[in-house]
């Protein structure tokens, strides 16, 4: 498994560079010297079996999770090694996706729309939708339409689906107008229809708006139809780096023996 | 078979240690010291009973000459408890987030802030109260400031609590979005506290309402100046008034903490 992918490193969105992460008390580590770069524009899957780090991988290149070693580059701006106010405008960059939805359950579905612009506006009048100005408000509703979601601007998150949370969370991620988007098995909680609608809109968006994608996932099959390219996490290291196309599920599930 | 589970069958009860032996043994004989301490009498008890009786009887019927001024003591009561509550709760909240161990700006912060709160919340209300009508003398003022720091010392804590047990999920989201950590208290932790938050006011309110009572015994204003005046004139018929009005007024106060738990928790902003 060593057709690697040839990133066009004058346009690279992430770089990773010898990146090791191992648990307190864990005998050994989660992987280590993992290095791999993401041009502008890809949308890249990371494989692999359950405990392989793949969600520690994404938590470690936001420094959600601090790296033990190694480096990680957003558009060429180092994120290591930052204080809290430069890493807050580092991560503003990029939209997180979370298997959970993560969403402010008692808030209604807009505020928690709106609650991504905090990424590149301080006001308080983005604490609630009810002070926000009309300008965010507006954009937060054209981030519902975007996934079909503007009729339940005034639920409560917490009343919400599986399918449709991850969608409200997919707009919250638009309303940050991110250069990158994470996602960690974005689907993983739902059920294969909504899962599969999920990725579809995903995909739209992504595609649309020329973003770079980055998502966790044990579909082997979404792997191959929604990424160009695939990361296969096995044995402590990075065991697999290819052209989707090139791909098929068979290898794949070789990153699972 | 059957011997097999027998053998793998736990005991009914286990065997204590001789720790827990020596501890419970040591339980016992300071209860036994406790209760002579405490005068326990049974003939003490059978002779007085008599004058409960006697005083039982004095309180019926209940005297209703000064109804209107008990009235307006027990709306100066509630009114004591319920401005010492919500100033309480405003002032809890940002203690509470300063001693929340996933949101202290500094672990030093964090013991310092909590070290105050258990000392306001390990003093009684009563040397309370006798502090603040020392200070700014007889009258619900004091009752309030009392009321203030009793609820300070109760909700801080347990504002902290609830602010501590949040998920993580949705301030994590704002984390990643790359929000300031006042936004992500706002947004995140309190709303996700909320239930709790709303639930610990109420029972702060309703502790108010009775503490606010016995506060009026030492001058801190409220209908417990009025019992205080009526038992110590031996006017049991006005005495039996008041309680009746204290406990209709901490019967309401309750049912309607109740509703107000239950519409809250269903609000949405």
């Amino acid at each position: 498994m060593n057709a690697l992918a040839q990133p066009d490193i004058s346009n690279t969105a992430l770089r990773v560079r010898g990146l090791s992460k191992q648990f307190e008390g864990a005998p050994t580590p989660v992987w280590s010297n993992v290095s791999f770069d993401v041009p502008q524009g890809q949308r890249v899957a990371i494989v692999g079996g359950n405990g392989a780090g793949k969600s520690t991988l994404l938590r470690c290149c936001m420094r959600l999770v601090e790296p033990d070693s190694g480096s990680v580059e957003f558009a060429g701006q180092s994120v290591t090694g930052l204080g809290l106010r430069p890493l807050a405008k580092a991560r503003s960059q990029v939209g997180f996706v979370f298997q959970k939805h993560n969403l402010v359950s008692r808030l209604s579905v807009l505020t928690n729309v709106l609650h991504g612009a905090m990424a590149y506006s301080r006001t308080p009048r983005l604490w609630f939708h009810s002070i926000a100005t009309r300008e965010h408000r507006d954009y937060a509703m054209h981030c519902l339409e975007q996934v079909h979601l503007g009729h339940l601007s005034g639920r409560c998150a917490g009343e919400l689906s599986g399918g449709q949370s991850q969608r409200v969370a997919i707009a919250r991620v638009l309303m940050q107008k991110p250069k990158m988007i994470f996602a960690d098995e974005p689907v993983a909680s739902l059920d294969p229809q909504a899962g599969e609608d999920v990725m579809q809109v995903f995909s739209e968006l992504v595609r649309s708006q020329n973003l770079t994608l980055v998502f966790v996932t044990h579909h082997l099959d979404h792997a191959l139809h929604y990424a160009d390219r695939v990361l296969g996490l096995r044995d402590s290291k990075l065991h697999l780096d290819a052209v989707s196309q090139q791909l098929s599920v068979q290898q794949l599930r070789g990153m699972y023996e | 078979m059957s011997e097999q589970l027998n053998a793998s069958l736990p005991a009914r009860f286990e065997r204590p240690s001789l720790v827990a032996a020596l501890l419970f043994a040591g339980f016992i004989a300071l209860f036994c010291w406790s209760v002579s301490a405490a005068g326990l009498s049974l003939p003490q008890l059978l002779s007085g009973l008599p004058n409960m009786a006697k005083i039982a009887g004095e309180m019926v019927p209940p005297a209703t000459n000064r109804i209107s001024p008990m009235l307006v003591a027990v709306l100066v009561t509630f009114q004591m408890a319920l401005v010492g509550t919500v100033i309480g709760v405003l002032i809890s909240l940002p203690l509470a987030v300063l001693m929340a161990r996933n949101y202290t700006p500094h672990p030093l912060v964090r013991s310092m802030v909590r070290s105050v709160v258990s000392f306001i919340r390990t003093v009684p209300d009563l040397a309370w109260a006798l502090f603040f009508v020392a200070s700014v003398g007889l009258g619900p003022f004091a009752g309030t400031l009392t009321l203030i720091m009793d609820t300070v010392g109760f909700c801080a804590r347990f504002f902290a609590e609830a602010i501590e047990e949040v998920d993580d999920g949705a301030p994590e989201a704002l984390t990643a979005i790359g929000a300031p950590r006042a936004s992500i208290v706002v947004c995140a932790a309190l709303p996700m506290a909320m239930p709790s938050l709303i639930n610990t006011s109420l029972f702060a309110l309703e502790k108010s309402v009775r503490a606010s009572v016995v506060l009026g015994l030492v001058g801190a204003g409220g209908i417990g100046a009025e019992l205080a005046t009526a038992m110590e004139m031996f006017r049991f018929d006005q005495a039996a008034t008041i309680i009746l009005l204290v406990f209709l007024l901490v019967l309401s106060v309750e049912k309607l903490s109740s509703h107000a738990r239950v519409a809250l928790l269903k609000k949405r902003r």
